[in-house]
């Protein structure tokens, strides 16, 4: 593993190409496999993926291209999208379940659906979105840790 | 687990396969996995914000991301309707994660008309 710092223990960044749905889906999965090799729950495994697979597509789907840092500190996983593309003219109209600008395409693989943001929402403890039209998107997100999920961050730094 | 509504032991997915004829394409080993309901859908953000674990999980989609989407829901499998085939990357993904993956010649309104019929509820109580 990468990375060492005071209170980031871990950070890996990955790089998000806009419209190319071949891979889309492989950085959520990656994000997963490294948080079940670090040993943590099923629950916070499993919330970090969905926001992590909903904000991939996000990027695939909408933006020119972007960038997927996961961060792990002792208390929390921290997820950071930054995008280049069109962004998001009202984002609380975004952040409505069922609003979706997605084009055909993008339906017919089965994206679009409107809930992808408050999918992110509903599924960690801290979401901020701001975008700027016309230039892009910025994302971040936290899932906390609590009990011994607080312990694998410590653990995992040694591999 | 009991079903609620008939008050007989759960279905496996093996009870699915054998009733309808569908054809196994991944997760032979995974059959006698129990399933606790149903969920029918096409958009993956509503499969994800909806189903339950251990849903079975009827759609059309044939993109590897149905097996991403099974394996962070932990559901008990996927039936494809319309007698669509898994892409082959799907295939890959699929045996890798542990998902099983059914495919059925009938549309979906058939189908899950003839799961409900058999007991399979959209409530999660199986």
């Amino acid at each position: 593993m990468t990375g060492a710092g005071n209170n980031i223990p871990f950070r890996e960044m990955f790089h998000i190409e806009g419209g190319n749905f071949t891979n889309a889906g492989s950085i959520s999965s990656q994000v997963k496999k490294i948080l079940m090799r670090a040993g943590f729950s099923h629950g916070v495994i499993r919330r970090t993926s969905i926001a992590t697979f909903e904000a991939e597509m996000n990027v695939i789907c909408y933006a020119n291209q972007g960038n997927l840092s996961l961060f792990i500190t002792p208390d929390s996983l921290k997820i950071v999208v930054e995008d280049e593309g069109v962004g998001i003219p009202d984002v609380d109209l975004a952040m409505k379940e069922g609003y979706s600008t997605a084009n055909e395409k993008i339906h017919e693989l089965g994206f679009g659906a409107g809930m992808g943001l408050s999918n992110i929402k509903n599924n960690t403890d801290e979401m901020i979105l701001t975008s700027k039209f016309g230039q892009g998107t910025h994302l971040e997100f936290v899932v906390s840790l609590e009990g011994k999920d607080r312990l694998v961050p410590l653990l995992s730094t040694k591999e | 687990m009991i079903n609620k509504r008939e008050g007989i032991p759960c279905m496996t997915l093996f009870d699915i396969v054998k009733s309808f004829g569908l054809k196994v394409k991944t997760g032979k080993d995974r059959l006698d996995e129990e399933v606790t309901g149903g969920y029918a859908g096409d958009l993956l953000s509503d499969v994800i914000a909806h189903s339950l674990k251990g849903n079975i999980w009827v759609t059309i989609q044939t993109h590897p991301n149905v097996v991403a989407v099974a394996s962070m829901k932990e559901l008990a499998g996927i039936i494809l309707t319309g007698g669509r085939e898994p892409d082959s990357d799907t295939l890959h993904k699929a045996e890798e994660e542990g998902i099983p993956i059914l495919v059925s010649p009938l549309f979906t309104f058939e189908l899950v008309g003839k799961l409900y019929q058999m007991g399979i509820s959209g409530m999660g109580e199986c």
